[in-house]
């Protein structure tokens, strides 16, 4: 079996691990809840987005990997190889996705605060001058935008909803603050990305993310702590929470324990 | 190439029982007996095989109906369907390749090749105006309007009820019982329904 740990890292292949990562871990979040959403209505919306950023997640992986097979002799890796036969450290994931679900609030916090960022970055990849990166990007796009809207609703919803409804939407922002510092951190390979008019600039995304969070969080009667305030990173490089590990074990289980099988 | 409107039917090219998918694999197996394909060109001859291939999720419509066929072709002789997901984690994709596949392969058409694209991305647009009739006549509201962007906290556009045509209707859910669908409630006939969005 190749060891996928050891495979080249370019600007380009880091950050389709990136974005393929971070669907994919968010998806895993919205696949534990099969069985367990507030309402059954709750329970589809949540499998529909979770199929949605698996399925962009293929897409994603599946070109990081030819990215790697092509720059690397003998590598033959394939998306299902990048999800299920890397450990945490190799996964490139933003901190955010991989928080827990905790109560419905939390998840939509998560999901919401993901969206706002996520549809403004897709608006800009779709514009890459690699096609392959703009038409994942626009296929991408298309369903995050619903994704978007639903997660609004939600922090609205419970924001402006009743004492209880209103104190969990506000404790969910506020725990999930300091992991939103990497979604607008640029660091070296998000600049090498932007430089070569493969993914956005700073300034736009930043911009985009940091509107809509303002006019949702007012429309929901909510505060939020200062864009500048003290933020964890790492999840990009590799870093992650405790909580990473044990998503990836239960999402890894059955192809680490019958590596290869074809038949379940 | 767009499919556009409802492909001749031909029964001459199909067998009994055609959406009877088989178990067996079909290709590379002992074809004769069967009849022969359409000539290389006869793009109308494929639509009409693939007019009868249906959605495995609402088959109420066919693959061409919902506009993911997007193009056909021949590659030294082969023939060469393109074909595109609705949305990225459509559980139905390769189902619906294999049945086009397979349905193809019935009609006499040696070894097709079947090509996923994403490019240009699937539209609701891309709905037959057959294709938006069937819906209705099966339960599901078809797309109101075209896939303009909405605004983000704007409101849901007037969907009317499939079953009694009441536009006094609401949205319970913006997600259904699939991705491309959302759930919503008749105020009148008071029957709930599936309303497939505008993407």
């Amino acid at each position: 079996m190749q060891n996928v740990s050891q495979i080249t890292r370019t600007p380009l292949t880091e950050y389709l691990l990136r974005l393929g990562d971070s669907v994919l871990v968010l998806g895993q979040r919205h696949a534990e809840l099969c069985g367990k959403a507030p309402a059954l209505e709750e329970e589809m919306a949540l499998m529909n987005v979770g199929l949605d950023l698996f399925g962009q997640a293929r897409n994603w992986l599946t070109y990081a990997a030819e990215q790697i097979n092509a720059e690397q002799a003998g590598s033959e890796l394939d998306a299902d190889a990048l999800a299920f036969k890397r450990d945490a450290q190799d996964f490139r994931n933003l901190l955010l996705v991989e928080q827990p679900n905790g109560d419905f609030a939390d998840t939509m916090a998560r999901q919401f605060l993901f969206d706002a960022w996520h549809v403004p970055l897709l608006e800009g990849l779709a514009q890459a001058s690699d096609p392959r990166i703009a038409e994942v990007a626009a296929k991408s796009l298309k369903e995050a935008t619903y994704h978007l809207r639903r997660s609004s609703e939600w922090v609205v919803r419970l924001g402006d909803g009743t004492e209880e409804s209103r104190a969990r939407m506000q404790r969910a922002i506020d725990n999930l603050w300091r992991f939103t510092g990497e979604l607008v951190q640029f660091d070296e390979v998000d600049q090498a990305m932007a430089d070569a008019g493969l993914a956005p600039d700073a300034g736009t995304l930043v911009a985009r993310w940091k509107a809509t969070v303002e006019k949702v969080l007012e429309a929901a009667t909510l505060s939020h702590p200062p864009f500048d305030a003290w933020m964890y990173t790492g999840g990009k490089t590799g870093h992650h929470t405790e909580h990473l590990g044990f998503l990836l074990a239960e999402m890894q289980y059955l192809p680490r324990t019958y590596p290869d099988a074809t038949v379940w | 190439m767009q499919p556009s409107g409802n492909a001749p039917h031909s029964d001459s090219r199909r067998l009994e029982g055609q959406n009877d998918w088989p178990s067996t694999d079909l290709i590379g197996s002992d074809r004769r007996g069967l009849p022969p394909a359409g000539p290389e060109g006869d793009t109308d001859a494929v639509l009409a095989v693939l007019q009868e291939v249906p959605d495995p999720e609402v088959p109420a419509v066919s693959v061409v109906e919902l506009g993911i066929v997007r193009d056909i072709d021949w590659v030294e002789g082969r023939l060469r369907v393109q074909v595109t997901p609705t949305y990225s984690g459509c559980p139905a994709t390769e189902a619906i390749e294999q049945h086009i596949e397979e349905a193809l392969v019935t009609a006499g058409y040696a070894d097709p090749l079947i090509e996923r694209r994403l490019s240009p991305a699937w539209t609701t647009d891309w709905i037959t105006p057959g294709g938006r009739e069937k819906l209705r006549a099966f339960g599901i509201a078809p797309p109101v309007g075209s896939a303009a962007k909405r605004s983000l906290l704007g409101e849901d556009p007037v969907v009317p009820c499939p079953l009694c045509g009441s536009e006094h209707t609401e949205r319970v859910s913006e997600f259904g019982s699939t991705a491309c669908k959302a759930l919503y409630r008749c105020r009148d006939c008071l029957e709930p329904f599936d309303y497939f969005k505008c993407l």
